[in-house]
């Protein structure tokens, strides 16, 4: 159970790294895109530019939500 | 390509920094036979990786999972280079990562299996596997969405030579290579897997074939300028806000 949870850990830190935000808002947008594509509810062009758009603005947000709590964190060794 | 060599150079330098630190202080014998097991480990997880992939899932839905996966991974060296240049978060220094592992591998103890200095054998061991699948990862993503494998892990192949002969020639860590600048460059590149994740959406409408972007593959080239200038103002309205909380803490 001990190395279940270590092989996990590893893979979880690898894909997702330490903002979950950014993988949980990048997947629930292609999310909703899957749905609007399996709907047929709008027109493809406008479809591939919406979602593309919602994932650069979700970066965005993410970044600069996590930004002050990062400046109030104490110094430790950098991500690599 | 470019991305691909460019990626794996910082990993390959982040490993070379760990093997040097161990090979000076605990033996070259045992540091460099752990880095050998690594990467056959490595050759056997990329060929059984890359067959599974191409063999078992339509095209489509490859193209939403692995632009998915590279996406959702190069975005977090694209967040970090970000909060680096706004200097929100600390830049990642080879030469304090070399003394760290050097004063390590000083103070841990001697033990010894099959002949090896089994610290020298794990630590290495470990960087190189550890770094080297994340090369694994971009070499396969990348070249399944660029349809030659090859050619990404020549690429890969292309970077691992010029790491290692530069650091053959001048034998310390790279703590010249401008890292947070490559992989600024790099998270850019790794951003256009948006481009295959969204064109992968295709896999849920009737006839599973991949949406199709306005300019067909031309589209790339907006859509990392997209996510260059949005990068840059990213970075410039933190490092607008970091000012005065810099002079504070001053």
């Amino acid at each position: 159970m001990r190395y279940l949870k270590a092989f996990a850990r590893f893979w979880f830190d690898f894909l997702v790294g330490e903002d979950w935000r950014i993988a949980a808002g990048v997947v629930a947008v292609l999310g909703a895109g899957g749905l609007l594509v399996s709907a047929d509810a709008l027109p493809e062009t406008l479809l591939v530019l919406l979602v593309a758009a919602a994932i650069v603005l979700v970066v965005v947000a993410s970044v600069l939500r996590s930004a002050p709590a990062l400046r109030r964190a104490p110094a430790r060794r950098p991500p690599p | 390509m470019a991305a691909v060599f460019l990626a794996s150079a910082v990993e390959f330098v982040e490993a070379f920094t760990v093997v040097l630190a161990m090979g000076i202080t605990r033996g070259w014998r045992a540091t460099l036979w752990g880095a050998a097991a690594a990467i056959g480990v490595l050759a056997l997880v990329t060929a059984v990786a890359g067959y599974a992939l191409v063999e078992w899932l339509p095209e489509s839905a490859i193209q939403l999972a692995v632009g998915t996966l590279l996406l959702i991974f190069g975005l977090q060296w694209l967040r970090n280079a970000i909060l680096r240049s706004a200097g929100v978060t600390a830049l990642h220094d080879e030469e304090a990562a070399f003394l760290e592992e050097q004063e390590a591998a000083r103070v841990a103890a001697g033990e010894h299996h099959l002949g090896l200095d089994w610290f020298g054998f794990v630590v290495s061991f470990k960087a190189v596997l550890l770094e080297g699948l994340e090369v694994v990862f971009i070499v396969i993503t990348f070249g399944l969405n660029a349809d030659s494998i090859p050619l990404a892990a020549a690429g890969a192949g292309a970077a691992c030579a010029v790491v290692l002969t530069t650091g053959a020639l001048v034998h310390r860590p790279l703590s010249r290579v401008p890292e947070n600048t490559i992989k600024f460059a790099v998270g850019l590149l790794l951003a256009t897997g948006t481009f295959w994740a969204v064109e992968g959406l295709g896999v849920f409408s009737e006839t599973q074939e991949s949406l199709d972007w306005p300019g067909g593959d031309w589209a790339i080239l907006p859509l990392l300028a997209t996510w260059a200038g949005v990068s840059l103002l990213t970075v410039r309205a933190l490092s607008r806000t970091n000012a005065p909380l810099a002079t504070e803490a001053a």
